[in-house]
């Protein structure tokens, strides 16, 4: 006990002297939860969109003004021709061509039908997606607006009709923000826990500080101990300030129990100390490890369902995601921030990230060898 | 120049003995590409829902089968109340519940008006509105087939044209990207923490003392760096070409040319940072937030630039990433020439001659 309170003495001045650790700790986080959110917005609005109107009638003109004011588009320009409007598409000043044939309002009366074109710019496939669809939802009302202009109601209805209501639940407002704060909060845990435990003992190996603790009579696990439990209370430190800062900033606060939130991040940051641990005995030079952790946490990162969804990806992408711890924090983060789900919900999550932590940190352990 | 290239070769084997971080260099873009023209892709498809049938009649039943085959969803429980609903959402798999009310084809047969409810789960605002649009369209579809006989008048049919990506594939938004993405680590963050190593290590004061100009033994330091990138923009051409049949439309020759003009810019931001730090958690810390966290906020292979508000986006032109993002895409993808994005390309240029002429100011000679 007394050797454990030397050593975590130590680790704390060490910690503490490091200007490049504190700024990790104390800017990401404002920085990353300030300025993400505000970037990673994928609701997708101000679509430019380009018309080529060859009718110039009055459902012609109709139709541009009632998509102009839907508040989705944006009338980037008119142009005379679909070629002229391409080159809009080319230059990213339009993501969107509307093409209005000659004789629209004509052929739309006389033959009861009539066709409309629409190019969109796909590289982005979300951005023309949506677009695709809100342009539709435009089309069907305008639609419906001009049948019942020719042909008024009547009271009841002729044919059989399916009424649909749609209603939003746990983020009525379709916010972006609080989908994406939780998720934003599980990476910078996971960066800065990861980052931290993977930079530290490679420092002492570089500098060569950890022959010295290598001829002292310190047990191994003392040692991984001494380096865990600072950066612990460290990751704890910044959640709390990740957890004010999306309360004091976004106005999210958690509709679950926020006990059941801390008591899953004391686990997860093991699981995640301990992999940083793991790298940390396997490098040799800083250079090494960080390159290492950069390239798991990519990997952490683009598979955890942060920004697509898991559900999509095929098969093999799905086993690879249950490997990655953060996709379990994030998963935790969302249902207990959004939903308000409780322990029996995420009971699942609790074992599968404990495990993690259990078999890191027993592998940082046994890897850690004493002599060179 | 014999001095020269004795430098960088002493360059080369110290990249070459690392042989881990080596092996993360030249896998990286490998995975990434992988990851993202395999496993992320923006189309929702396979979601979770629940539908909580109260009719159980024909209509229902119909509608329920032409959900089941679609591929966007998979039917995960039938309830039988609506109260178990709220249970399921919060077990965090369900996407959508769809509710049928009780005497749901009665309603539709006699009064010719029936209603069915979709709740989303909305905490992803997209995906439910996807989801939403999925749905409505599959019971108008149905709709459509019960009144197949009175044809609905005045129907205006869009014709829908998907230009450069029919498929709505993640790849030809992320090659780009991750082509900057790279080319900005390798760059920036390796040249930056070797040279920072030599001065933390005390041989950067044996270099400086050599007759070598100091100057050079910083760009000696470059040279290695530049032909690893563009091995890597090799590699990664080559995978997306083949293993993602993604083809580059435009020129090849200009895209590499591009392709240098870029590793410059980068090399010259990392020379900058290694004048300016002196610790290597110092020089990973600069690059990490200030160039790696910018470039894949900003490039805007990742995050939608013009949604961002407008003092975002006016940071977003000092990132060099955005626009030869910019310049790749429409090489790559779109097939354009040259004359499309000179203006780019003059910024790019612009920025590397302004980063090398302060990098040579500042550089100094002497240690403190």
């Amino acid at each position: 006990m007394r050797t454990m309170r030397f050593l975590l003495q130590k680790e704390f001045r060490q910690i503490f002297r490091n200007r490049a650790i504190l700024i990790m700790i104390m800017v990401m986080p404002v920085m990353q939860l300030i300025i993400l959110p505000l970037a990673a917005d994928y609701e997708v609005k101000n679509i430019n969109l380009a018309v080529v109107d060859n009718d110039h009638s009055t459902y012609s003109q109709k139709l541009i003004t009632t998509a102009a004011a839907s508040g989705y588009f944006k009338l980037s320009g008119y142009r005379s021709s679909y070629k002229e409007a391409l080159q809009l598409i080319e230059n990213d000043d339009a993501d969107l061509i509307l093409e209005i044939p000659k004789n629209f309002e004509r052929n739309l009366v006389r033959e009861n039908h009539q066709q409309l074109f629409i190019a969109v710019n796909a590289i982005n496939g979300v951005k023309a997606g949506l677009g695709v669809s809100y342009l539709n939802t435009i089309l069907k009302n305008f639609n419906a607006d001009i049948r019942l202009q020719v042909q008024p109601a009547t009271k009841f209805n002729t044919a059989p009709l399916i009424e649909i209501t749609a209603s939003n639940w746990y983020n009525p407002l379709l916010d972006y923000h609080t989908f994406m704060v939780p998720g934003i909060l599980a990476i910078l845990i996971t960066m800065v826990g990861g980052f931290l435990s993977a930079l530290n003992i490679v420092k002492e190996k570089e500098v060569g500080t950890i022959e010295q603790i290598n001829v002292s009579p310190l047990k191994k696990y003392h040692f991984i101990l001494g380096k865990l439990i600072p950066f612990w209370i460290l990751g704890n430190v910044v959640f709390t300030l990740g957890l004010l800062i999306a309360w004091l900033v976004y106005g999210i606060t958690p509709q679950g129990n926020i006990l059941l939130l801390y008591g899953f991040i004391w686990i997860y940051l093991l699981a995640i100390l301990g992999f940083g641990l793991l790298i940390s005995t396997f490098c040799d030079t800083q250079q090494q490890a960080m390159f290492i952790m950069f390239f798991f946490m990519m990997i952490f990162i683009l598979m955890g369902g942060l920004f697509t969804a898991i559900d999509s990806m095929p098969e093999w992408a799905k086993y690879i995601s249950r490997f990655t711890p953060v996709s379990y924090l994030i998963e935790v983060m969302r249902m207990v921030v959004l939903k308000g789900s409780t322990f029996k919900d995420v009971l699942p999550h609790f074992l599968k990230i404990g495990l993690f932590a259990v078999v890191l940190n027993v592998w940082a352990v046994l890897n850690y060898k004493k002599t060179s | 120049m014999k001095q020269f290239i004795t430098f960088i070769r002493k360059e080369f084997l110290h990249v070459i003995r690392d042989r881990k971080t080596l092996l993360i260099l030249f896998g990286m873009p490998i995975v990434q590409i992988l990851i993202f023209g395999f496993a992320l892709t923006n189309e929702i498809k396979n979601s979770e829902i629940v539908i909580v049938d109260n009719a159980k009649d024909v209509a229902s039943a119909n509608i329920i089968t032409k959900i089941t085959a679609s591929r966007y969803f998979k039917v995960s429980t039938f309830l039988s109340q609506n109260s178990d609903m709220e249970a399921e959402f919060r077990k965090g798999k369900i996407k959508l519940a769809v509710l049928f009310p009780p005497h749901f084809n009665e309603q539709l047969v006699h009064e010719n008006r029936a209603q069915i409810q979709i709740i989303a789960d909305a905490s992803d605002p997209n995906t439910a509105t996807t989801l939403t649009n999925y749905m409505t369209s599959i019971i108008q579809e149905y709709q459509a087939e019960i009144n197949g006989n009175n044809p609905v008048p005045l129907q205006i049919v869009p014709e829908i044209k998907m230009l450069y990506n029919p498929q709505l594939k993640g790849a030809p938004n992320f090659v780009p990207g991750v082509m900057a993405l790279v080319l900005m680590l390798i760059c920036v963050m390796m040249t930056a923490i070797s040279i920072v190593k030599e001065k933390e290590n005390g041989t950067m004061e044996i270099l400086l003392v050599s007759p070598f100009k100091p100057i050079f033994v910083i760009f000696s330091k470059a040279v290695p760096y530049l032909l690893l990138s563009l091995i890597n923009v090799s590699t990664i051409l080559l995978l997306s070409i083949f293993v993602l049949d993604l083809p580059i439309n435009g020129s090849i020759v200009l895209l590499f040319l591009e392709s240098i003009l870029f590793i410059i810019t980068c090399l010259a931001i990392g020379i900058f940072i290694s004048i300016k730090t002196s610790s290597q958690q110092i020089a990973m810390l600069i690059s990490l937030m200030g160039m790696m966290l910018p470039t894949i906020l900003f490039s805007g292979f990742m995050f939608p630039v013009e949604n961002m508000p407008k003092p975002l986006q006016l940071i977003s032109n000092i990132v060099p990433a955005k626009w030869f993002y910019i310049i790749v895409k429409s090489i790559m993808i779109k097939g354009l020439g040259f004359s499309a994005i000179w203006k780019e390309t003059l910024i790019l240029f612009g920025m590397t001659v302004f980063l090398l002429i302060i990098s040579l100011k500042s550089f100094k000679t002497r240690l403190e």
